[in-house]
C-alpha cells in the first residue's frame, strides 16, 4: 500500500502494461522527455526508451493517425492528447478512421489503442482547455469511452483499456490529478464497463463521473446530515456502460440525480434518463434531474468557473428541493 | 516538366508482360464497373482510375508481398493490383454478401488485409498519417516491411498531408507517398488553388526529402522510381514522396461528366494513354501481337466471369448489420 497522486497513477498504469507487454507504446506531445505537461508520464522515457516512448511534434493529427496504423498492425499504442479540447483537431481520424473502420471492413482490422487525454475545468485555464468532451466520444459508435475518478481505478481501469482490442478514449480530469489516495501495491487491472457503488443509501441515488464523483460524495455527506441518504455511483466507463448497476442502484431509491461536468445538452446524463425512463419508470418515485455545467462555453475567471460546473453545493441544493417538492 | 525519362522498368521480360496484364485488368475491371452503374447496378458512388492504371500496376510490381498499400476513395486499381480477386471487389461494388467486406464497406472503403491493402480512406488526406503509423510499427518490430500511401493532387492541402510528412520525416520512416496528380482536384485545376506548380514534390523538399516527378503514364517509369524508393526505405533509409503525373479520363466521380476540362488537354492525355503505350514498347520490344491479345482475352474473359460471379451473389443477411463494431464481433454497449 503506499499514497499516490492520480497523476503518478497514470505513469504506474502505463509502465505496468509496458513492462508486460512490448507491443505496448507510447507517444504524444512533451510526453517523454519533459514527463508530460501534467507530470502523469514521468520516468517512462527512462525506464522503456525513446523507440517506446516517443515524443511527437504538435500534430495531433499524425499522433492519432500513427497510433491506429500501428495498431492495425500489431502494436498497442497509448496515444495522449494534451487537452481533450484538442479532440477537435484530430477528430476525423477517431470518428471517422478509428471508430468505423472494424465496422465498415467486415471485422479484417482491430484497433487495440488508448487514447489519453486531460479532460475538463476546475484549472481557469479558460474555454478552449476545458472543456469536457466525454460526450463528444460517447456519441460515436465504436469508441469506448473510460472515466477514472481516482488513483486506483486509474491505474486498473488503464491496464484493461490497454489490453482491450478495442479503441479507447480514456479521460483524465485534469482536476483529480494532484488527488491522493492509497493504492495497493503489485499488479492492478480492472474490468471495462463496470461501475461502482461507492455509498449507498435509501432515499436518492446520485449518479457521476470522473470529477463529480469526490463532489457527488461530500454532497452525499452534506445531504446525510440532512436527512437525506444517498447512494453514489461512480459510473467509470460510459462505453461499455454497466446498466444492471445503475438500474439496479436507481430502481432501489426511486429517485436518480446525474452529476455531469460536461455542457447540458447531450451529455451522458440524457442517455441514462432515457435508459431509466423506458426500462424503471415505475419504479421512480419523482423526477430524474441533471445536474450539470450549463449550455455555455466555460469561462476562465475562477469565480465565473465555480459557478459553471457543478459544485457540492449546488448538488446538496439541487437534491434538497427536488426532494422536498 | 521535369520528369524522370531514362527508364528501364523490370529487367525480367515476363514482369514486364505481367504488369502490361495488370493494367489491361484494371482498365476492363473499371470500364465494366462503369457499365454496371449505368444499369443501376452499382448504388452510391464511385470514383475510377481509368487513365491512371500505370501508377497502381507498376508499384505493385515493385512491392512485395507483405508491404501495405493505403489508398483512397480511388482505390479498386490499387486493390485489384495487389492481387485481390475481381470478384469480391466487383461484388463489393454490387452490395452482394459475397463482396470483399460483405457489402458493408462499398466503393470507397476497399480492403483485403491479407492482399497487404490496409484500407482505402474516404477523408482526403486522413490515411497518410496512418500509413506513417503502419511504418512506425515495422521499423519498431524490425521487418522490412513498407507502406506505400497513394493520394491525389487535392490531398496535398489539406493539413494531415503535412503532418504526416513531417513525422515520416523526423523518424526516418519506411513509408512512400504517392501522390497521383491528375491535374484536378475534383472538379478545379489544382494549380489555380495551390501555391506551387508540383503540390507534391515540390512541398516535399520543405520536409527534407528528395523531389521527384515521375511519368506516371509509364508503368517502367513507375516501377523504376517504386523499386529505388522501397530500397531506401527498407535499408532505413527514411521515407519518399513521389509524385506521378497522370490524368483520369473521366469525371472526379460518377455524377461527374468532366465538361470543365479543355477537349485540348482530354485529347493531349488520352494520346499519353498508358495501356495502348506500354503495348506498343512491349511489341518494340520483342512480344508478339499474339502474345498481347492473348492476355487482353484472358482478361476478358476473368471480367465476364466476376461480374457473372458478383451479379449471382446474395444480398447481405441482417446478420451483419450488427456485427464487428467491436472486437469481439458484437455491437453492444451496454449490459
Amino acid at each position: 500500500m503506499a499514497q499516490l497522486t492520480f497523476r503518478e497513477a497514470i505513469a504506474r498504469g502505463i509502465a505496468q502494461e509496458m513492462r508486460r507487454d512490448e507491443s505496448v507504446v507510447f507517444l504524444g506531445e512533451d510526453v517523454g522527455a519533459a514527463g508530460g505537461v501534467f507530470k502523469g508520464t514521468v520516468g517512462l522515457l527512462e525506464e522503456f526508451g525513446g523507440v517506446r516512448v516517443r515524443d511527437t511534434p504538435i500534430s495531433e493529427q499524425a499522433i492519432l493517425g500513427a497510433a491506429m496504423g500501428a495498431a492495425m498492425t500489431g502494436l498497442r499504442p497509448v496515444a495522449e492528447i494534451m487537452f481533450a479540447d484538442f479532440f477537435a483537431v484530430c477528430w476525423d481520424i477517431v470518428a471517422n478512421e478509428i471508430a468505423k473502420s472494424r465496422y465498415m471492413t467486415n471485422g479484417q482490422v482491430t484497433f487495440p489503442l488508448v487514447i489519453r487525454s486531460g479532460n475538463g475545468g476546475g484549472l481557469r485555464f479558460g474555454a478552449q482547455h476545458s472543456q469536457s468532451v466525454e460526450n463528444w466520444a460517447m456519441m460515436v459508435p465504436g469508441l469506448k469511452v473510460v472515466v477514472p475518478s481516482n488513483a486506483q481505478d486509474v491505474i486498473g481501469l488503464m491496464a484493461a483499456s490497454i489490453r482491450d482490442d478495442d479503441p479507447v478514449i480514456f479521460l483524465e480530469a485534469k482536476v483529480l490529478y494532484s488527488t491522493k489516495m492509497d493504492v495497493a501495491d503489485g499488479e492492478i487491472v480492472d474490468t471495462l464497463g463496470s461501475a461502482k457503488v461507492l455509498r449507498q443509501g435509501k432515499d436518492a441515488t446520485l449518479v457521476a463521473l470522473g470529477a463529480m464523483v469526490p463532489k457527488a460524495l461530500d454532497a452525499a455527506e452534506e445531504l446525510a446530515a440532512a436527512g437525506i441518504d444517498c447512494t453514489v455511483v461512480d459510473v467509470r466507463s460510459l462505453v461499455p456502460l454497466d446498466t444492471t448497476t445503475i438500474l439496479r442502484e436507481v430502481g432501489a431509491t426511486g429517485r436518480l440525480f446525474t452529476v455531469e461536468e460536461n455542457p447540458r445538452l447531450c451529455g451522458w446524463g440524457g442517455e441514462l434518463a432515457s435508459i431509466v425512463s423506458e426500462e424503471i419508470f415505475y419504479d421512480l418515485d419523482g423526477p430524474i434531474v441533471r445536474i450539470t455545467t450549463p449550455h455555455i462555453p466555460l469561462p476562465a475567471a475562477d469565480a465565473l468557473e465555480d459557478l459553471a460546473i457543478p459544485s457540492v453545493e449546488r448538488i446538496v441544493t439541487t437534491v434538497t428541493k427536488s426532494m422536498n417538492t | 516538366m521535369a520528369t524522370t525519362t531514362v527508364t528501364s522498368g523490370p529487367t525480367d521480360f515476363a514482369t514486364k508482360l505481367s504488369m502490361y496484364r495488370s493494367q489491361v485488368a484494371l482498365r476492363q475491371f473499371e470500364t465494366r464497373a462503369y457499365d454496371l452503374f449505368l444499369e443501376n447496378l452499382v448504388k452510391g458512388t464511385s470514383h475510377l482510375s481509368l487513365g491512371q492504371e500505370a501508377i497502381a500496376a507498376g508499384f505493385a510490381t515493385a512491392m512485395k508481398k507483405d508491404d501495405w498499400t493505403f489508398a483512397t476513395y480511388r482505390g479498386h486499381a490499387h486493390t485489384l493490383a495487389r492481387g485481390v480477386p475481381m470478384t469480391p471487389v466487383l461484388a463489393e461494388l454490387l452490395g452482394r454478401s459475397n463482396g470483399l467486406m460483405a457489402g458493408k464497406g462499398g466503393s470507397m472503403h476497399l480492403t483485403s488485409v491479407e492482399h497487404g491493402v490496409m484500407g482505402s480512406y474516404a477523408i482526403i488526406g486522413a490515411h497518410l498519417p496512418i500509413a506513417c503509423g503502419a511504418a512506425w510499427s515495422a521499423q519498431y518490430r524490425g521487418t522490412d516491411q513498407v507502406a506505400v500511401c497513394f493520394f491525389g493532387d487535392g490531398s496535398t492541402n489539406i493539413g494531415s498531408f503535412h503532418e504526416a510528412l513531417n513525422l515520416a520525416a523526423i523518424w526516418k520512416l519506411p513509408v512512400i507517398f504517392v501522390c497521383e496528380n491528375n491535374l484536378w482536384m475534383e472538379y478545379t485545376r489544382t494549380t489555380e488553388v495551390t501555391s506551387v506548380e508540383h503540390p507534391a514534390a515540390d512541398r516535399a523538399v520543405a520536409y527534407g526529402l528528395e523531389r521527384i516527378v515521375v511519368d506516371g503514364n509509364d508503368a517502367d517509369a513507375v516501377y523504376d522510381v517504386a523499386s529505388a524508393a522501397l530500397q531506401r526505405a527498407r535499408a532505413g533509409e527514411g521515407p519518399s514522396m513521389i509524385e506521378a503525373m497522370t490524368y483520369r479520363h473521366g469525371g472526379h466521380s460518377r455524377a461527374d461528366p468532366a465538361k470543365y476540362r479543355p477537349e485540348e488537354e482530354v485529347a493531349e492525355w488520352l494520346a499519353k494513354d498508358p495501356i495502348p503505350r506500354y503495348r506498343s514498347r512491349l511489341l518494340d520490344e520483342g512480344a508478339t501481337e499474339e502474345q498481347l491479345s492473348e492476355i487482353e482475352a484472358e482478361v476478358a474473359a476473368q471480367v465476364e466471369l466476376a461480374t457473372e460471379e458478383a451479379k449471382a451473389g446474395g444480398v447481405p443477411g441482417e446478420d451483419l448489420l450488427m456485427k464487428d463494431v467491436w472486437a469481439d464481433g458484437g455491437s453492444s454497449w451496454r449490459n
